[in-house]
Parts: structure tokens; C-alpha cells; sequence
């Protein structure tokens, strides 16, 4: 049990009890239950929490999985620097959050899952986990030159390779390749005029 | 295979009649619950949220119900073992075990959200109806009970409280909460990103389901659910009395109703399966005593670790796997390996390669020490529980078959190649004719193990003159350009450069269209089965050559896509 990342099991409660908060908000507001005001405060408190929590962290060793769409709100949450990195501020954020809407029954799950995602993100912090935003790869663009080999430099007929070797020898000792003037055949070659 | 369009349909049979049984259930209570008039009372207290949440109770019942059977591994090989009708494709829904379970768990999901909400309405309503604002049959209803010899029927006896409170102080509130905490915790650890960075948090989180069941048992054993008795509804007529609730006295033609609470109905539905489940955990634990002899280990390059092993009475099938425990890494979790051996040897072996935290400390527990090699006694004790799974006998019913391996996929095949050689040396008769071996892989040093019974099959096969029974095409997917010159250098030569094998690899991905094709025409008018195990893109894939490459004609060349699930 020793590798596991508390971070990445707490970002799922997280958003579960994100969506739980504006659901029971929405009953509560919907209902016009005793304390509804209580809901409204639920489901700005929902949204907020699942916004944080969407975009995933980078695990620490091993690909992750990213969520669709998450690069708006990586870049978003990558302004706050230490705020949103921080998994020790992430979890008393949380308790926090929960605390109001413990004061309402249809809210009252919403506090229960909240306050344990806040305890799996301490556990998390506690272990040294950080937040890493998943940076988009830059796109990797063909380097044209490097898988070409190079071009034979000689028009046919050519020699073989051995005979070749002695001017691409001068060649990659730095002399810039000569193309231009006469062609130089290393073995004469006989025309055959019929 | 008469039944190959039950073959294609079944899953889809099965799944909507799943779904027909639960809207059955739903509707059928919802309707029971607004008109019945033992509830007519309650009803006018709740509405119908009364009626939403007791359908969805009796969903939850019937889900909670089918959760745990398929995974009761010992359950499905035991019926895997016995049915006999329509073998195949009933064979192959068994295989779809942990989709069901998923399927289950959505719709307890689902019927878990209405439940909630519906009740937190009625709670809602109940609190209302004591308030001094409350009028009418309502005001008279909510005050039932504070008389001697009065049964209540509004379970919140005063205004001066709230709902939470009322929540916490009932079994019913309480047990509804630890139950939806427990249905989380399970949902939120078994995503598919937590069991990939998690195996272990995702098992044992699931283990929860221990709390949900007999939080669920107890669940009703409030009977906060009230309904007038059959008695008081031969003194009370609902349909006079409700109109002149002011003259409801202890006698005349409206006595005071009484009411009792429904009996809690959730520990019926579940007690069979939680029964049968102990029972798993008890086999399990049985085995996990029996005795478990290595015979031989063996540490291959790359990482792989061959395990010999014998067991008092297990007997295989290839393509089966087994669970594997190592007390002296880890006392709680059980790991699957498919079993490499073939059925016909005296041993059982199983190939593990080091790729996470519990098999890397296998390995290094059982790796020699150095170079002296290490006794057997003094190797870390092993108990084994199984074997379970998906046989892949099915491919000897077919005069064809096709087996398709891709990167560690290869291992049931292992098993498979391995029993058809002990067979054909035997001299049985087979049915099976041609065996087709695709195996796609990026590294070929993680399975060079297996590369070398792949040798002995081709020099077993040409002895016996059967040459042509078994047609392999290893395709390397992952190679760099000093591989590729040494490969051209070689080419001409008899036997392959990576492998030593006579069939050459052949580099990159197999063109499936032009593989199938050639099958196609080679067996105009067999049933083909392709054995399948590797990932899900590529498992598409094939589905869908099989499909394209299967004649209309009933007497033409047909493919039977069966998929190895781990």
C-alpha cells in the first residue's frame, strides 16, 4: 500500500461531493425546504468545488488519464500558484466549505462526502503530494533533416562504396561538400561508341 | 453453432431484461403505493415523493440482491462446469460477469439517488405538517398519537426540532447515511483512473460493502413507513371519514385510525447472496490452508518469474487463471496469474513479470540470492485459490481456430499451444485441424520464454510430420533502425534473427483485412473461432473483421469472436 496517491482518490471525492452539494442545494432551493437560502449557498459552494477539483494532477510516476476538456481550467488554476497547489490549503478550503452546508438535511451528504475528501487531502498533503498541473506536450515536429541519410552526391554511374568512402571522408572532416565543377570519375569509364 | 444469432444478442437480451424487471418493479410499486388505501392517509401527509421512494426501495432491494453474485467467482465456474443448453453463448455471458456488476452498481446508483430525494421531501413534509400553520386532515393527521391509545402516524412528533435532528435520532436516518457514505466511498475508489494508479485502494475500499449490507439489513427496522392497519380499515372507511376528519371520535361510523409501520423487507432480498458470498470467502480461506508445493522456479531475463507448482486435487483447463497469495508480501491481497501449463503435466506453473509493487517483491523473494541456488523449503509459502475463468477448451470444438495474442496476452495461449502438442502426441483425433498463432508484440526479450516453446512446438510438429497444423506470424511492433539493418543483413538466412525460429517475423502490425481474407478463402465453408487477449482497440478491431469477413450464407465460412476477459 505503500505507493498510493491519496491526492488522486481525494480529487475524485472531491468532485463527487461537488456534484452531491448542487444536487441537494437544487432539492433544497427547488423545495423551498425550512433554510433554503442554505441551498442557494450549496450549490454556489458545489460549482465552486467542482471547478477546483476538475482539472487532474499529474501522477507522480505513470501516464494520467485527463479529463476532457481540462486544459481551461488547468491554465486557470495554474494563476493561483501555491494556493491550488498546496493539497494543505485544498483540505481546510474544504472543511470550510462543508461546515454551512452541514445546516441543512439535503446538503447534510454533501458536508459528510466533502469533510472526507478534506481528510484524504490532508493525508495526502501530510505525504508530501503537490499538485502538478499536465502540461500539453508540445507537438514534436518532424525533423526533416536528421532521418534523411544523405543523398548520394554523385549522378550514375556510380563506384562502389569503398571508392565512394575516400571524398565523404574529406566531406565529414569539415571541408563543405563540393558539388559544383567537373565530375570526377575515380575509374575511367569507356564510352562504347557503336 | 446453431446459435450464432443468440451469440451476438444475448448480452443485449440479458441487459434489457434486467432493465424490464426494474421498471417493472418500479412501476408496479409506484402504482401500489398511490392508490392503495392503507397508504391513502400518509399520502395526503407526503404527496406522492411516498410513492418515489418506496419503488425505488424495492429496486434497491432487487439490485442489492444481483450485486453480489457475479462476483462470486466459485459460483460462475460451477455453472460455467454444468450448463449444457446452448453451451456457447451462455458460456460466453459468464465471461461478461464484471460488466454486469458495473451495471448493477449504476442502476443501485441511480435508484439510490431517487430514494434520497423523495425521502429527504418526506421528511421535509412531515416537519411541516406539525407546524401551527398546518391545517385540516393535516393538522389532525400529525396529531394522531399524542392520546393514549392512539398509534401515530406522523413519525415527527413536534415542530420544535429539525430535520437533521429527526434524521439522526431514527435508525432509518442514520443507517440511510452510512449507507449512501459507504455507496460513495465504493463509487468514487473504483473509477477506472483509480484502479490503474491504485489496484490496492480500489480492493480494499471495496471492502466497505461489508458496512452497506448490514446498514441495509437494519435499514428498516424503524418502520417509519407507516400504513393504517387492516383492522382500523374495516372500522374507518377512508373514502367518508377522510371528508369529516373533525368528528373522528373512539367510537361511531369514524373511530381513529391506527397505524403500523411496514416491516423492514431488505435483509429477505439479500440474505441468499450475502449467504453465498460468505460462502466464496470461506472456500477461499479454505484453500488458502490447503498445502502448496513449489517444485521448480525459474528467473528469466527481462524480469519474469516461472513458478512450479503442485496442488492436492487441482485440475485445469488452459487458458484458466488462478488467484495467488504471499502471506510473507502481503497478508491481505490476492493476486490473478493465468496458469501457463498445460492440464496434461503433473505441475502447474505460472509465469509473473515484476511490474508493480506486490509482484516486484515476489520476485525478490524468490529470486536466488547470488549465484547459489536456494532451497525449495526455505522459499516463501504460497497459497493458491482456483483455478477460475474462461476455458479456452472452446478452441478444440472448432475445425479452425485462430488465436490472437498481443504483447503479455500471449500467457493463456501459453497453456493452449502447450495442450495441443500433449494432445496431438497422444494421437487423439482432434476436430480441431489448423491452428492459426498471431502474435503481435512490442519486446520480444520480455517473452523469449515463450519463444522457446514455440520452437519445440515447430521441431515437435515437423517430426511428426504435422507441419502445416500449426501457422504462426510473430509481428514486431516496436524496433529501432540498428535492429532494422542487423534484420536486413540476415534476411536471407533459414531460420528467423530474433527468435531462431524457422516462420520469419515480420515487422510492424498485421493487416487484419488481408489475414482474414486468406482464412476466408482457405476455409470456404468452417466455422473459424478467433481467441482473442490483449487490449480493447484492438479487440474492436477484430469484432469487426469477423464480422465483415463472415458470409451471409449459413454454409459459408463463419468467424466466432470469443475474447479472453482477465
Amino acid at each position: 500500500m505503500g505507493q498510493i496517491e491519496w491526492a488522486m482518490w481525494a480529487n475524485e471525492q472531491a468532485l463527487a461531493s461537488g456534484l452531491i452539494l448542487i444536487m441537494g442545494g437544487i432539492v433544497a432551493t427547488a423545495g423551498q425546504f425550512t433554510k433554503w437560502y442554505f441551498g442557494v449557498y450549496s450549490i454556489g459552494a458545489g460549482v465552486f468545488v467542482c471547478l477546483l477539483e476538475y482539472p487532474r494532477g499529474k501522477r507522480r510516476k505513470g501516464s494520467t488519464m485527463e479529463r476532457c476538456g481540462q486544459k481551461y481550467m488547468t491554465k486557470v488554476l495554474k494563476v493561483f500558484g501555491p494556493l491550488t497547489r498546496n493539497y494543505y490549503i485544498r483540505a481546510f478550503l474544504h472543511l470550510g466549505l462543508s461546515v454551512p452546508a452541514g445546516f441543512l438535511l439535503a446538503t447534510i451528504l454533501g458536508t459528510a462526502c466533502l469533510a472526507i475528501a478534506s481528510s484524504i487531502y490532508l493525508l495526502a498533503a501530510v505525504r508530501g503530494e503537490q499538485w502538478i498541473p499536465i502540461e500539453p506536450k508540445p507537438k514534436e515536429r518532424p525533423q526533416v533533416g536528421a532521418t534523411i541519410k544523405h543523398p548520394p552526391s554523385n549522378p550514375p554511374p556510380r563506384p562502389p562504396a569503398e571508392a565512394r568512402k575516400k571524398p565523404s571522408e574529406e566531406e565529414a572532416a569539415g571541408a563543405v561538400g563540393v558539388s559544383g565543377g567537373p565530375q570526377e570519375n575515380p575509374v575511367p569509364v569507356i564510352d562504347e561508341v557503336v | 453453432m446453431e446459435c450464432w444469432i443468440l451469440n451476438e444478442s444475448l448480452s443485449i437480451i440479458l441487459v434489457l431484461s434486467w432493465l424490464g424487471v426494474n421498471l417493472y418493479l418500479f412501476i408496479d410499486t409506484f402504482c401500489w403505493y398511490e392508490e392503495e388505501e392503507s397508504f391513502l392517509y400518509t399520502r395526503v401527509i407526503l404527496g406522492s415523493t411516498l410513492a418515489w421512494a418506496r419503488a425505488s426501495a424495492v429496486c434497491l432491494n432487487f439490485n442489492c440482491m444481483l450485486i453480489l453474485l457475479p462476483i462470486s467467482r466459485n459460483l460462475i465456474s460451477f455453472m460455467r462446469g454444468t450448463s449444457t443448453c446452448c453451451r456457447g453463448p451462455w458460456r460466453r455471458q459468464l465471461d461478461k460477469n464484471l460488466k454486469f456488476h458495473k451495471l448493477v452498481a449504476y442502476g443501485i446508483a441511480v435508484n439510490a439517488t431517487i430514494h434520497i430525494v423523495a425521502h429527504l421531501c418526506n421528511l421535509q413534509r412531515y416537519h411541516w405538517s406539525q407546524s401551527a400553520h398546518a391545517e385540516g386532515l393535516l393538522a389532525v393527521l400529525s396529531k394522531l398519537g399524542n392520546a393514549p391509545n392512539e398509534s401515530y402516524l406522523n413519525p415527527i412528533r413536534t415542530f420544535h426540532t429539525n430535520t437533521i435532528t429527526e434524521l439522526l435520532t431514527t435508525i432509518a436516518g442514520v443507517t440511510g447515511l452510512i449507507i449512501s457514505l459507504a455507496l460513495i466511498l465504493i463509487m468514487t475508489s473504483s473509477t477506472e483512473f483509480i484502479r490503474q494508479v491504485s489496484y490496492e485502494l480500489f480492493w480494499y475500499t471495496h471492502h466497505v460493502f461489508i458496512i452497506f449490507f448490514i446498514s441495509l439489513a437494519i435499514h428498516g427496522a424503524g418502520r417509519i413507513v407507516r400504513g393504517q392497519t387492516p383492522e382500523s380499515q374495516l372500522q374507518h372507511n377512508v373514502t367518508f371519514c377522510r371528508d369529516h376528519y373533525a368528528q373522528w371520535q373512539k367510537a361511531a361510523p369514524c373511530p381513529m385510525p391506527q397505524f403500523s409501520g411496514k416491516e423492514p423487507s431488505a435483509w429477505k432480498w439479500v440474505l441468499g447472496p450475502v449467504v453465498l458470498y460468505a460462502c466464496e470467502r470461506i472456500i477461499r480461506f479454505w484453500r488458502f490452508q490447503q498445502d502448496v508445493v513449489i517444485t521448480k522456479v525459474v528467473s528469466h531475463p527481462s524480469g519474469v518469474l516461472e513458478l512450479h507448482m503442485k496442488k492436492r486435487n487441482f485440475k485445469m483447463d488452459p487458458g484458466q487463471y488462478i488467484l495467488i497469495q504471499c502471506p510473507s508480501v502481503s497478508w491481505l491481497e490476492w493476486h490473478p496469474f493465468t496458469l501457463t501449463s498445460a492440464p496434461q503435466e503433473n505441475f502447474f506453473s505460472v509465469h509473473i513479470r515484476a511490474s508493480g509493487d506486490w509482484t516486484e517483491a515476489l520476485c525478490k523473494a524468490f529470486r536466488a540470492e547470488g549465484p547459489a541456488p536456494q532451497e525449495l523449503w526455505s522459499l516463501p509459502r504460497l497459497a493458491v485459490d482456483g483455478p477460475f475463468g474462461t476455458a479456452l477448451t472452446d478452441v478444440f470444438h472448432y475445425p479452425v481456430s485462430v488465436c490472437i495474442a498481443a504483447g503479455i496476452g500471449v500467457t493463456p495461449f501459453a497453456s493452449l499451444l502447450k495442450s495441443i502438442w500433449y494432445k496431438s502426441e497422444s494421437q487423439i483425433q482432434l476436430k480441431l485441424s489448423k491452428v492459426y498463432f498471431y502474435w503481435i508484440c512490442r519486446d520480444p526479450k520480455a517473452f523469449e520464454w515463450f519463444a522457446d516453446l514455440l520452437l519445440s512446438l515447430e521441431t515437435l510438429m515437423s517430426e511428426r510430420g504435422k507441419a502445416h497444423f500449426l501457422s504462426y506470424h510473430i509481428f514486431l511492433t516496436g524496433w529501432d533502425e540498428n535492429q532494422a539493418v542487423h534484420i536486413a543483413l540476415h534476411w536471407d538466412e533459414s531460420t528467423d534473427v530474433i527468435t531462431g525460429l524457422k516462420q520469419k517475423t515480420f515487422y510492424g502490425r498485421p493487416n487484419w483485412s488481408n489475414e482474414f481474407r486468406q482464412m476466408a478463402y482457405a476455409h470456404p465453408s468452417s466455422s473459424i473461432g478467433v481467441f482473442f487477449c490483449g487490449p480493447k482497440a484492438l479487440s474492436k478491431t477484430l469484432q469487426r473483421m469477423c464480422r465483415l469477413y463472415s458470409s451471409a450464407d449459413p454454409r459459408g465460412v463463419h468467424f466466432y469472436y470469443n475474447k479472453e476477459s482477465f
